[in-house]
């Protein structure tokens, strides 16, 4: 019955196929910060490197006897892997901010948050998921038992989650500032404090053979609250710098 | 079709203590492309981030088709595209995989839609090159790439001839034509003039 | 819904004058209270039986430190004032108060030091109200560390209002946890003195005391808030009028 020809508007954005939801957004984005990083292989085993170094510090610092480290193994491995991922920080936003990615994934229409969270999903694939299976063998290097070791894992890839998400704020917050990679540790030590303190006594109560799901709750109900928080701060902190 | 108007009013916005933008205004409709001039530092850049939403004007209103952009700010960026002075290439990426994931977040490009867009700026033989290896003048072609892919109502350009040739001038300025000839509209920061009809151009300058 | 008031409060020019006639209020009453809590905490209330006078110190360590506390948290209401609704005035109040809950921060920790020499013979312990203290201190530190790391004023304002956000949820995060900490290894009890069991003329001169701190802090931060102004709006014309006049 309606014989006037339709106007197409060429800026329809097309066959809804074209459209790409939140997901898709941030999928294609972990797959970039992947794709980036084993073309620069080399920079994913420096954190790595760095824990295997400070672990070393404290047998050569304290005593050889294992029987002594395996004291201190729980607050020695978690400095150890709480340093490693602040270090590693600097890879998570740096270069983005510098080239003008970040600002293209503010103004692309999709939720700048759900792309943060997937540069810091990414970022933790790279960096605390290595530092949490490397975990063990600084931990038996510290004395710890074999049987202690699928907790350690465990308490330290949840720990390390949570580092991710904290570390993705103030990562967010000093960008564009010289040199701040002191700040960034001055801001994200004290908020991971609680981290450490209940990744540590999972470790401890990994290492004396004890009950390890009560601790490792915490640190995944820590991860829970970081993942639906720190990507909104870390989005608004990212917006500031743009602006 | 929908009414597609850009409006900034009375735009006042400070950097420090710095006024840059005082008391912007212009229309503009369907079709029409503004030519941002001015020396540097007069708040070229400074006025492109306030109509993209990235800087929050301390006075005055930027409009588009009619309604305030602060209403719904991700929908409107959605529907622009921003060009800032450096292209947001990845070194350690290819031309097409930078495209590929540039664009991919916006809307679904196929391998072939991609090909062409290289093809239309004269690069389609660089793009399995690592952005790394090509020259300034390569890498703002390829941008422009993103540019023809991008089929959004508003385009907002800050310098796009930097480190073009004559040819690659002449490119930025079909491509413009194009997004106009479509009922699109565009605002470039330029130096030079773009090589548009002049009935279709408005022009801006900001004092320094 | 903004109300008039809102409105005014959010004027640098109003607020450098209401904070030029009020600070004098709030100087004199804290100096009087304060004078008369510690007369009575040093004079008029008994010596505690277990810790003879060394207890005395409590009037001034728990108003610093719950001080410390209670300022972060207004600089944190503040800061997110300015962020949401884009108020300069509120940005700068939040800049006025870290150094100076920094400043009671150090007070809490120097006077907590001080009482555990004779308590426990030794000048620190990790007891988690210390522990706690000196965590506040760092967040407090971290948050002047971006300020000043951060040229633009604005962008300064903004970023460090995020993390003084970010670090008011945390607070209480990272005080359970400590608390959770020190209570698994039994170290020495703290210092409190139980509450209930303090006879009148002991709470009389700490409730003056608490009273008297708070409006110090008051008169110090409208100090501060009005060199903050002036050093942000130095270029307006309203500067040179209040100032010349």
């Amino acid at each position: 019955m309606n014989s006037a020809p339709a106007v197409i508007d060429p800026f329809a954005v097309g066959a809804p196929e074209a459209e790409v939801g939140a997901l898709a957004a941030a999928a294609l984005a972990l797959a970039r910060d992947l794709k980036l990083a084993f073309r620069r292989p080399a920079q994913l085993l420096q954190p790595l490197a760095f824990f295997a170094l400070v672990t070393m510090l404290f047998p050569l610092s304290i005593s050889p006897e294992l029987s002594q480290l395996r004291l201190v193994a729980p607050g020695a491995l978690w400095a150890a892997a709480l340093l490693a991922s602040l270090l590693a920080l600097e890879f998570l936003f740096r270069d983005d901010a510098q080239d003008g990615t970040l600002e293209q994934y503010a103004l692309s229409g999709q939720s700048l948050t759900a792309l943060l969270f997937a540069k810091t999903a990414a970022h933790w694939l790279l960096t605390g998921l290595p530092l949490a299976l490397m975990a063990p063998i600084a931990a038996l290097a510290l004395g710890a038992p074999t049987s202690a070791l699928p907790g350690i894992i465990a308490a330290v890839g949840l720990g390390s989650v949570t580092l991710s998400l904290i570390g993705a704020i103030g990562a967010a917050l000093t960008l564009g500032i010289r040199r701040s990679g002191v700040l960034l540790s001055l801001l994200t030590l004290p908020l991971s404090l609680p981290v450490l303190i209940f990744g540590a006594r999972a470790t401890q109560v990994a290492i004396s053979g004890g009950a390890i799901i009560a601790p490792l709750e915490l640190l995944a109900a820590m991860a829970v609250f970081g993942v639906t928080l720190a990507p909104l701060a870390a989005a608004a902190a990212v917006r500031i710098s743009l602006e | 079709m929908p009414v597609r108007s850009l409006e900034a009013e009375n735009l006042h916005l400070w950097r420090g203590e710095r006024h840059v933008l005082r008391g912007v205004a212009f229309a503009l409709g369907a079709g029409e492309c503004l030519a941002v001039t001015g020396a540097n530092g007069a708040g070229k850049t400074t006025l492109l981030r306030t109509l993209a939403g990235l800087m929050y004007p301390e006075g005055g209103h930027v409009r588009w088709a009619g309604a305030d952009v602060r209403a719904d700010l991700r929908a409107y960026q959605g529907s622009l595209a921003y060009l800032g002075h450096e292209p947001p290439l990845k070194a350690d990426l290819t031309a097409r995989e930078n495209l590929h994931y540039w664009i991919g977040v916006r809307r679904r490009v196929s391998p072939a839609a991609l090909g062409a867009a290289l093809a239309r700026v004269g690069v389609e033989a660089l793009a399995e090159r690592l952005v790394r290896t090509l020259s300034a003048g390569q890498r703002r072609r390829v941008a422009l790439a993103a540019l023809a892919l991008c089929v959004v109502p508003l385009w907002l350009l800050d310098e796009p001839a930097t480190n073009l040739d004559a040819d690659g001038q002449r490119l930025v300025g079909g491509l413009i034509a194009e997004q106009l000839a479509r009922g699109g509209l565009a605002v470039a920061a330029i130096h030079h003039s773009l090589a548009l009809p002049a009935g279709q151009v408005r022009q801006l300058e900001l004092a320094a | 819904m903004r109300f008039t008031w809102f409105h005014r409060l959010g004027s640098p020019p109003y607020i450098y004058g209401l904070a030029r006639r009020l600070t004098p209020w709030f100087a004199w009453s804290a100096a009087l209270l304060i004078a008369g809590g510690v007369w009575g905490g040093l004079v008029l209330a008994p010596p505690d039986y277990q810790q003879g006078d060394g207890f005395r110190i409590i009037y001034v360590h728990a108003p610093s430190a719950w001080l410390s506390l209670m300022v972060y948290t207004s600089m944190a209401v503040a800061a997110a004032v300015g962020l949401i609704w884009r108020i300069k005035v509120a940005h700068a109040l939040a800049a006025s108060c870290a150094p100076i809950g920094a400043s009671f921060t150090v007070a809490a920790l120097v006077t907590g030091s001080l009482w555990g020499q004779p308590m426990w013979g030794t000048y620190w312990q990790w007891d988690p109200r210390l522990t706690s203290e000196l965590v506040l201190l760092f967040l407090y530190l971290g948050y002047m560390g971006l300020r000043a790391g951060i040229e633009d004023t604005q962008r300064a304002d903004r970023a460090s209002a995020v993390l003084a956000v970010v670090g008011v949820v945390n607070v209480p995060i990272i005080h359970y946890s400590v608390t959770w900490w020190n209570s698994l290894h039994q170290a020495p009890s703290v210092m409190r003195l139980a509450k209930p069991t303090m006879a009148a003329s002991m709470l009389v001169p700490l409730l003056v005391m608490f009273l008297g701190f708070t409006l110090l802090f008051l008169a110090l931060v409208l100090v501060r808030l009005r060199a903050e102004i002036l050093a942000r709006e130095r270029s307006s014309s309203w500067i040179r009028e209040a100032l010349g006049a």
